[in-house]
């Protein structure tokens, strides 16, 4: 057989992209089989991958008993490093699109179709899931939408394309995003950073407005005390970002 | 000068520490050669008075022995540093590491799991 025939055989046994959700979790025994069911209610096809962040909770068991394959990492990383996990787990597995739906159900799994469409239409390798721009406004405290908007202001200058919500978790990315991902996603707070990530990986960036739930139980990892280090730390990050960096070797 | 008396002693004494602690195997020489450097250009400066009086009046510092501890001030943080950015590559690895680990598992589950499993005609004809 040769290539170009063994190219169409490829194709033709999977005219339907494979998909996985990335469920970053920690101690979200409560909300998390509802996030599985909901993933699996849309699309019975989605293999839903929770990676449980080193709950001491039943998260990872109440994850497996819904129906999801679950990774457990032995130490909590923080939601970057979950994130990646899932990531990686992607990437081996050859998975051709990979969305990221938060484990607390605050993302609405429904939503998931909107979120998906440029995407599978080939005309985003990133799509993030805003609360504003359009449908039901969203009601964030008042400090939180000042910092999501100097987030979002800054980012935009810095990727040269209006972004209104970069603190969104709730995203899709194609093959070209799982192998950046993969290799190179921030640590701590990764999702404004991760933006620019994309953006210097060379990923069309989109937004997609969609429907956010207020969290329906567990609390928000940003919490006050630990506010201001995650507006500092983000700042510098896109400061330093500013300046070229060599690409990332993945092992030293 | 008391003062440089007790920094020659000290710096004698680091010297003494540092090669101590590679001798038993507890610091690898590549940490150690800054530690080496410090306690080493402290003697020297502690012991050569004239060359610490050229410094001093080079730097525009009117107590020579001034001079000794802006050095070892500049030193210090010059290691504090290079242990910062030590530490950063750790805790990259371990999260590599951590990553591959529940990776691993998972995949060990997974096969362990697969030969009780007998495999179901409607999940293989699930695509068309």
């Amino acid at each position: 057989m040769t290539h170009a025939v063994a190219l169409i055989a490829e194709d033709a046994r999977r005219d339907t992209p494979r998909c996985l959700a990335i469920v970053p979790a920690y101690n979200e025994e409560a909300t998390i089989a509802e996030v599985v069911f909901e993933v699996l209610d849309f699309d019975p096809d989605f293999q839903v991958l929770v990676v449980d962040d080193g709950s001491s909770d039943a998260t990872a068991a109440c994850a497996e008993a819904a129906g999801a394959r679950v990774l457990r990492l032995p130490l909590n990383l923080g939601i970057g490093g979950a994130v990646q996990a899932g990531y990686m787990y992607a990437l081996d597995r050859g998975y051709d699109i990979a969305v990221q739906v938060d484990g607390d159900g605050q993302h609405d799994a429904a939503e998931l179709g909107r979120l998906l469409e440029p995407v599978l239409a080939g005309q985003a390798d990133l799509a993030i899931g805003t609360r504003f721009s359009g449908i039901r406004e969203y009601r964030a405290p008042l400090a939180r939408r000042v910092g999501i908007g100097l987030f979002a202001t800054l980012v935009s200058l810095r990727v040269r394309q209006r972004m209104t919500d970069t603190t969104s978790g709730f995203r899709a990315v194609n093959r070209r995003g799982i192998r950046l991902f993969a290799v190179d996603y921030p640590h701590d707070y990764p999702e404004v950073e991760s933006v620019v990530t994309a953006a210097r990986g060379n990923l069309r960036v989109c937004e997609v407005p969609v429907f956010m739930r207020p969290r329906a139980a567990g609390r928000s990892s940003i919490t006050t005390f630990r506010s201001l280090y995650y507006v500092v730390k983000v700042l510098l990050a896109l400061f330093v970002g500013l300046f070229p960096r060599q690409p990332l070797v993945t092992d030293e | 000068m008391p003062v440089q008396l007790f920094a020659a002693l000290a710096s004698v004494a680091l010297l003494g520490v540092v090669i101590e602690l590679i001798r038993a195997r507890k610091l690898r020489e590549r940490y150690a050669i800054l530690w080496l450097a410090t306690a080493g250009v402290i003697l020297v400066f502690a012991v050569w008075r004239s060359g610490l009086h050229e410094l001093s009046k080079g730097l525009g510092i009117a107590y020579p022995p001034n001079a000794l501890f802006a050095l070892a001030m500049l030193f210090v943080i010059v290691l504090l540093l290079h242990y910062s950015t030590v530490i950063s590559k750790l805790s990259d690895r371990s999260t590599t590491l951590t990553q591959r680990l529940a990776l691993m598992e998972e995949r060990l589950r997974e096969l362990e799991g697969q030969p009780k499993q007998v495999p179901q005609l409607r999940d293989v004809n699930r695509r068309p």
